[in-house]
């Protein structure tokens, strides 16, 4: 019996003729994209006019990263001879604060916790509660992770160095062991912020210069076994008659 | 219009070839999305999604590779992976079922296509339903069929007599039950 053979074959129907208006669209936006070292193995790296737009680990091979570029931006990608002006040097310093990134289809909220955690400085770690302090959203805690974990250029913008501020690592956008990995590059004493934090420790001072800092702050690093104190809390530190270091800001500065 | 295959059109210019190819396979591509999902507007999603892939890939293919493509069953084994990825991702968000009965194409009792239609989607499993469309709606060889969904000729022919024996089971039922295909 071929009747239904037949039925098959007139099932066949023509495409709706905005399908080609877009394709076609979507081809004129394509990104460019090269494939580029970075701290832990290749990146592919995505930009268009408006800035770096998408990264992602280079394992998967180029068929993977044009999967998930296209899928989640809905442009086309196409191979460029040469990365954007200042890439290889922010991979290189762990500052991509002079990039510029194209961040559209980020709410508002989304793009403030990117700008924050872009002046993070290399080796050091902030917590998501910092984050969401900063950007005047002390409550949004929560959102600041999930802001971070859809951060669409992760390693160029290190939103790696926001950690749990219970010490643990936390998530990833590109998986929590390569987290661990990037700080463990960029000299983090990893195990050494959770072994601190597990024994409760939040902040570390100077009794010296009567500040308090973030364990990983460039300032508390240079303070002497001698001189150092550490603090459980905020309030614990503040009781003390210690004041907030202006660097690495561990809570609000008060007027004194 | 130029000279040459579309092939070597892609080839040489890319870009400028782009909308011929585009216009050559839409609605293949299209059909295919359609009747693998039966939802139209995902079907015109994963045509999009494919057409992109495609832009990628050729942009990164050396040019004899690119001349020696097969075009249309290349094309559809890109879209077929958008198709799995779709499911798969839809699957993941339990609100959007994109294979529900109220988002399929509308089931109209005088329109047997339209019957016919919904039935492949509701009665015959992925593995049937994909060659069951490339075979007989897109009128692809078994050959080509076995190279896109990488599985051996006879499997693929005997997936797919099975899919029209299901096929023709399910219509002729008095009371088809897609309830129990949908899981």
């Amino acid at each position: 019996m071929n009747d239904i053979e037949t039925a098959l074959g007139d099932l066949r129907e023509e495409a709706p003729p905005r399908l080609t208006d877009r394709v076609m669209r979507a081809i004129e936006a394509a990104d460019d994209y090269v494939e580029i070292p970075g701290p832990r193995g290749a990146l592919y790296v995505a930009f268009n006019d408006e800035g770096i737009s998408c990264v992602d680990a280079a394992g998967g091979g180029p068929e993977a990263f044009e999967e998930y570029f296209v899928g989640r931006f809905g442009r086309a990608l196409r191979p460029a001879s040469a990365p954007p002006r200042g890439l290889a040097e922010a991979l290189a310093t762990g500052d991509g604060r002079t990039l510029r990134y194209d961040l559209r289809g980020l709410t508002e909220f989304e793009v403030a916790v990117l700008r924050k955690a872009l002046e993070i400085p290399k080796g050091e770690v902030r917590s998501y509660s910092w984050i969401a302090r900063e950007i005047g959203r002390p409550k949004a805690v929560r959102a600041v992770g999930s802001a971070l974990g859809h951060n669409p250029v992760p390693v160029v913008i290190p939103c790696h160095r926001v950690v749990r501020s219970d010490g643990m690592i936390g998530n990833y956008a590109l998986g929590a062991p390569m987290k661990r990995e990037l700080l463990d590059t960029e000299g983090v004493d990893v195990g050494g912020i959770e072994q601190l934090a597990a024994t409760g420790v939040r902040f570390v001072g100077s009794d010296s210069t009567q500040i308090f800092c973030v364990p990983t702050c460039h300032d508390a690093r240079r303070v002497t076994e001698r001189h150092r104190v550490t603090f459980r809390s905020e309030r614990d530190a503040t009781t003390a008659g210690y004041r907030p270091c202006r660097h690495c800001r561990p809570a609000e500065a008060r007027p004194a | 219009m130029s000279e040459g295959t579309l092939q070597e059109r892609l080839a040489e210019d890319l870009h400028d070839a782009f909308g011929a190819f585009v216009a050559e396979l839409r609605d293949d591509v299209f059909t295919a999305a359609l009747r693998w999902s039966g939802n139209r507007s995902a079907a015109e999603d994963i045509a999009q999604e494919t057409f992109l892939r495609a832009y990628g890939a050729l942009g990164r293919y050396d040019a004899p590779r690119v001349r020696d493509l097969h075009l249309r069953a290349w094309l559809l084994a890109i879209a077929l992976n958008v198709f799995r990825n779709e499911v798969r991702s839809a699957s993941r968000r339990p609100s959007t079922q994109p294979l529900g009965k109220e988002e399929l194409v509308v089931v109209d009792e005088g329109r047997e296509a339209d019957d016919l239609a919904s039935t492949i989607v509701l009665a015959l499993p992925e593995e049937q339903r994909v060659p069951v469309v490339l075979r007989h709606v897109l009128g692809l060889s078994y050959r080509e069929i076995a190279e896109i969904l990488g599985r051996p000729e006879g499997t693929v022919k005997a997936q797919t007599a099975r899919g029209i024996r299901r096929l023709r089971d399910a219509l002729t039922d008095d009371e088809p039950q897609p309830a129990e295909v949908r899981r």
